[in-house]
């Protein structure tokens, strides 16, 4: 079971995540030395390859770099779960097929340090030490297929279309945002009812 | 030279209901009438893409994507991060960077040529209605001119560069009304930071922010506004054309770029200007800001005055007002890194450079400076450093223990007077030399 890393404050921001002094590279093992630095200098040290982050609201506030995505998957993160997230870290996590799950009151399910069941087909995460559980906000379908794909340069080349009709299928597909796939950066907020997610939709093991 | 996308049709597409100003550009530049909550794929007008992810973006095009730039006119790569370089492999980035802009014919803006949103500003290369994206946050600066501006990472620039079309969620807006008249020595900075208050760190997160200014501020004020709405979380920050400011630049401002009466917001704040009093953020996050006069007397080692937030020509003249013939504290460091070389070349013309520098302030190339921390004037551990900058967060400009201070021009020059955090008129009591 993967261990859980709770940073509960709020706005953790790109700087905390990746200082700016380390952007000299994008290679992810590199910047996986300095991930979480100005945050918790001794995070890289005690991580293990499919951990999970819990932090607070608005994680990855600040920058666009995409660096601080890299870096945490350099260092063997599998996800990171908080309340909700500063929109460009999002983007860039759905881009990067990389997992941040939206889950309000998760700071208070764990201590640092204590294991998680996450299953991510039902949409839940588990203290398997207190026995609670909290369900996150569904990973939106066109989430899912760019993780499936490795990412959305993949996910786009599989499209054979750079030219962007994939991207005008996915408009069409999504009936502008409501109905069908949540293609937003933003399915937290996405107004009425949450689309069903596909149960039977071939998930990759995320990145261990 | 072509730039944008090709010109909008002069009338909103067919919609149902009243639109915001981020509803009605990303209508224009899709294929559909949209509203808040719906997917819309757009054209893109300009990428911009600065020296720090160059070689990302670089290896997105052709190792990953194997692709060109659909539109090379429409992209600009700008070396302003860390510039001129400060390692062999910051250099070696850049090298790429104009070999790729020599190949691929995007324009390139050099070291020195200034900061990304300045650059791309003064280079009219963001225009009213327009969608520009940039791979740096604060890339909502356009929406000064209503041009929906918004910061990405190096994928979705890559994408964006090959297809000239990018996919977003309408935002939401948040409706920013501001009433009543400025005192004197109260800046557009100050109702910035204001606004981050009133707003909430992310208290715009996803959402745009539609600033109704009446006919109130310069072009360079209103960057400064649509440069802090990024610190609310916000995808954009539009200000609403008002008078003939923006026509008085030159631009085109469409007719349709204006928010329907009775379009919808996710919420409505106002902000009485005349309330106001010189504001200061305090760290470590934006939205943690004071009257400075709560603030006055905390020791600075470092005063900075540049960057996209308050680099322009008259942010250089606010400070010079107040370092007229003064002598910057000897125990304070004064940096003072003009936004482009247009800024620059007009501060040298018109003598305020020579004021700034008589008043012992170290001069910079114009970019970024050590705003992100990595060149040119970082942080010791345990350092406090007033920053006319964007953001106070830990670490941001340095060491993690060192500690940054948002505020206006005129303050952070009063403050290097004074060696501690001061008002303009408290430098009264320093006499000035002829």
């Amino acid at each position: 079971m993967p261990t859980v890393h709770v940073f509960a404050r709020d706005h953790i921001n790109t700087d905390e995540i990746i200082p700016a002094r380390h952007l000299t590279t994008d290679v992810e093992s590199e910047l996986a030395k300095y991930a979480m630095e100005d945050y918790d200098k001794d995070f890289v040290r005690r991580v293990q390859p499919g951990d999970i982050i819990v932090a607070g609201a608005d994680f990855g506030c600040g920058s666009s770099r995409e660096h601080a995505v890299w870096a945490l998957r350099g260092a063997g993160v599998s996800a990171v779960i908080a309340p909700n997230f500063a929109r460009i870290y999002y983007r860039n996590s759905i881009n990067n097929g990389f997992l941040a799950l939206e889950c309000e009151g998760i700071t208070e399910l764990f201590q640092d340090g204590e294991e998680a069941e996450l299953d991510l087909k039902g949409g839940t995460i588990r203290n398997p030490r207190t026995g609670k559980e909290l369900s996150f906000v569904p990973v939106p379908q066109f989430a899912l297929d760019v993780q499936k794909a490795g990412g959305w340069l993949e996910y786009m080349k599989a499209g054979e279309d750079v030219e962007g009709e994939r991207l005008d299928n996915a408009s069409t597909s999504a009936g502008h945002g409501h109905a069908g796939t949540p293609l937003g950066d933003d399915p937290a907020k996405e107004d009425g009812p949450r689309p069903e997610q596909a149960s039977g939709h071939q998930k990759e093991e995320h990145h261990a | 030279m072509t730039t944008g996308a090709p010109p909008f049709s002069g009338s909103s597409p067919q919609t149902t209901r009243p639109q915001t100003v981020a509803e009605k550009i990303l209508s224009q530049r899709g294929s559909a009438a949209v509203y808040a909550g719906d997917l819309a794929v757009v054209e893109v007008d300009q990428v911009m893409v600065v020296d720090s992810i160059a070689q990302s973006f670089i290896e997105r095009m052709e190792r990953d994507l194997g692709a060109v730039p659909k539109y090379p006119e429409r992209v600009s790569i700008v070396v302003d991060h860390v510039a001129p370089a400060s390692t062999v492999s910051v250099a070696q980035a850049q090298k790429e960077a104009r070999e790729y802009a020599a190949k691929t014919g995007v324009r390139l803006f050099d070291v020195g040529r200034g900061i990304c949103h300045q650059v791309l500003m003064e280079e009219k290369l963001a225009q009213p209605g327009w969608i520009v994206l940039g791979s740096d946050s604060h890339s909502t600066t356009y929406g000064a001119v209503a041009a929906f501006g918004s910061g990405m990472g190096a994928t979705d620039i890559a994408l964006a560069a090959a297809s000239g079309k990018t996919w977003l969620r309408v935002p939401e807006s948040v409706k920013v009304t501001l009433t009543g008249d400025l005192r004197p020595g109260v800046t557009a900075k100050d109702v910035a930071l204001e606004m981050i208050r009133v707003l909430g760190a992310d208290g715009a997160t996803y959402q745009s922010v539609e600033i109704h200014a009446g006919d109130r501020f310069t072009r360079g004020e209103r960057m400064t506004l649509a440069n802090l709405c990024v610190e609310a979380g916000a995808k954009a920050g539009l200000v609403v054309p008002g008078g003939e400011i923006l026509t008085d630049y030159g631009y085109d401002v469409p007719a349709w770029v204006y928010p329907d009466e009775g379009a919808a917001y996710a919420r409505e704040v106002e902000i009485d200007l005349s309330a106001l009093h010189p504001r200061m953020s305090a760290p470590s996050e934006v939205d943690n800001v004071h009257d400075v006069a709560e603030l006055r007397g905390l020791k600075v080692d470092q005063v900075f005055i540049g960057t996209c937030t308050n680099g322009r020509i008259e942010d250089l003249h606010a400070a010079a007002e107040v370092l007229r013939g003064r002598r910057v504290d000897p125990t304070t460091r004064l940096l003072v890194i003009p936004a482009s070389s247009q800024v620059m070349e007009e501060a040298l013309q018109d003598g305020t450079l020579l004021t700034l520098q008589r008043a012992g302030a170290v001069l910079g190339t114009p970019g970024c400076g050590p705003c992100m921390g990595r060149h040119q004037g970082v942080l010791a551990p345990g350092e406090v450093c007033v920053s006319t900058s964007n953001r106070n967060f830990i670490g941001r400009m340095g060491d993690k223990d060192a500690h940054i201070y948002l505020a206006s021009p005129a303050v952070a020059a009063a403050t290097a007077v004074m060696g501690r955090v001061a008002l303009p008129e408290d430098v009264a009591q320093v006499a000035a030399s002829a």
